[in-house]
């Protein structure tokens, strides 16, 4: 049972209800089942959350995802902030719950849609100079793009649009590409394979994911300046921790 | 030869020459970047956390040299933009 044929490269171009100038296609449909999953799920979990001992098990596998997330953004920002949460969390839940849903059959995921990418990346170019700016001052934002000297101005601003591009197509294409390799695999050889390839696919779709939500997560900490003033201070107790544990 | 079997053959050459000139040098790349990663984490297994998350963003990089070859391809073949110039012709020539 496949919604998508061979031919077709993004699910814009399945058409379910068409109206004048609006359209609902499959991109826009298992975006909206995703977004109804993530917020139906949270409302549900933390309605009666407990502190206790004894806590629900959907409480702590929720536990478990914050906790992961917030020790990797930890990890990449050297900050003790929770500042990013929200946004980094957001981007990782989307895309992780729609890319490991495609195991589902009939589900198409929405990820491997050029739209949905870009619009993700483009939250992404837009969080970068709010973040940078809440953090630094416009005035020390902008410096940075001056930095070493003034030549460099307009290949840093290359750059921001550069990685935007590449983020959107990265994701786009994984995903994309993998869904083909299925529909190719099930043409060859319709059995067993696929299915091995399916399993392949939760490792990508996870991967991707995570590379996703790291890597705006290091553009916004390259952004807000957060490694040029740790570093020295973060290097030294780790060397002092290191002679210590050595003895 | 017509414009139509022209633009058809030189899509499809065009993409396998693309798809396979285009992984060659990501392949070598990733190669090296995993081979230098093990080597250090070998060297400091302390330090694996940091090395696997630095590994994986640098891998995404390079990979994504790959999956533009890959998108261009896919487009070259199946979203053809310089069918819609020929095809027209073609249905009001025939």
């Amino acid at each position: 049972m496949e919604v998508m044929t061979l031919q077709m490269i993004s699910p814009d171009q399945i058409v379910l209800w068409k109206w004048a100038f609006i359209t609902i296609n499959a991109t826009l449909l298992f975006t909206w089942l995703v977004m109804g999953i993530l917020v139906c799920a949270s409302f549900l979990i933390t309605r009666r959350l407990s502190a206790g001992t004894r806590i629900p098990r959907w409480q702590n596998l929720l536990e478990v995802i914050v906790g992961a997330m917030r020790e990797q953004i930890r990890e990449v920002t050297e900050e003790d902030t929770d500042e990013y949460m929200p946004f980094i969390g957001t981007i990782f839940l989307f895309i992780l719950t729609s890319n490991l849903l495609f195991i589902i059959p009939g589900y198409v995921t929405p990820t491997a849609s050029l739209t949905t990418t870009a619009a993700l990346a483009v939250c992404v170019f837009l969080a970068v100079p709010i973040y940078g700016i809440r953090k630094q001052g416009i005035v020390n934002y902008l410096k940075e793009y001056f930095q070493p000297i003034f030549i460099f101005f307009p290949f840093h601003v290359m750059g921001e649009f550069s990685r935007t591009l590449a983020l959107a197509v990265r994701l786009f294409g994984n995903m994309m590409s993998h869904e083909k390799v299925i529909a190719i695999l099930l043409a060859i050889t319709p059995l067993l394979f696929p299915v091995a390839m399916h399993i392949l696919g939760l490792l990508i779709g996870a991967i991707q994911a995570y590379i996703f939500a790291i890597l705006a997560m290091v553009y916004i900490a390259s952004a807000t300046g957060a490694h040029h003033e740790k570093q020295p201070s973060a290097a030294v107790p780790s060397e002092a921790v290191k002679l210590a544990s050595a003895k | 030869m017509d414009s139509m079997s022209i633009i058809g053959m030189a899509s499809v050459i065009a993409s396998a020459i693309c798809m396979g000139i285009g992984s060659i040098g990501t392949g070598l790349g990733e190669g090296r970047a995993v081979q230098q990663a093990l080597m250090a984490i070998a060297q400091q297994p302390d330090e694996k956390g940091a090395l696997t998350r630095t590994l994986f963003v640098g891998l995404a990089m390079i990979e994504s040299i790959a999956i533009y070859c890959f998108v261009i391809s896919m487009i070259l073949i199946f979203a053809n933009p310089f069918w819609n110039q020929v095809i027209p012709k073609v249905v009001a020539g025939g």
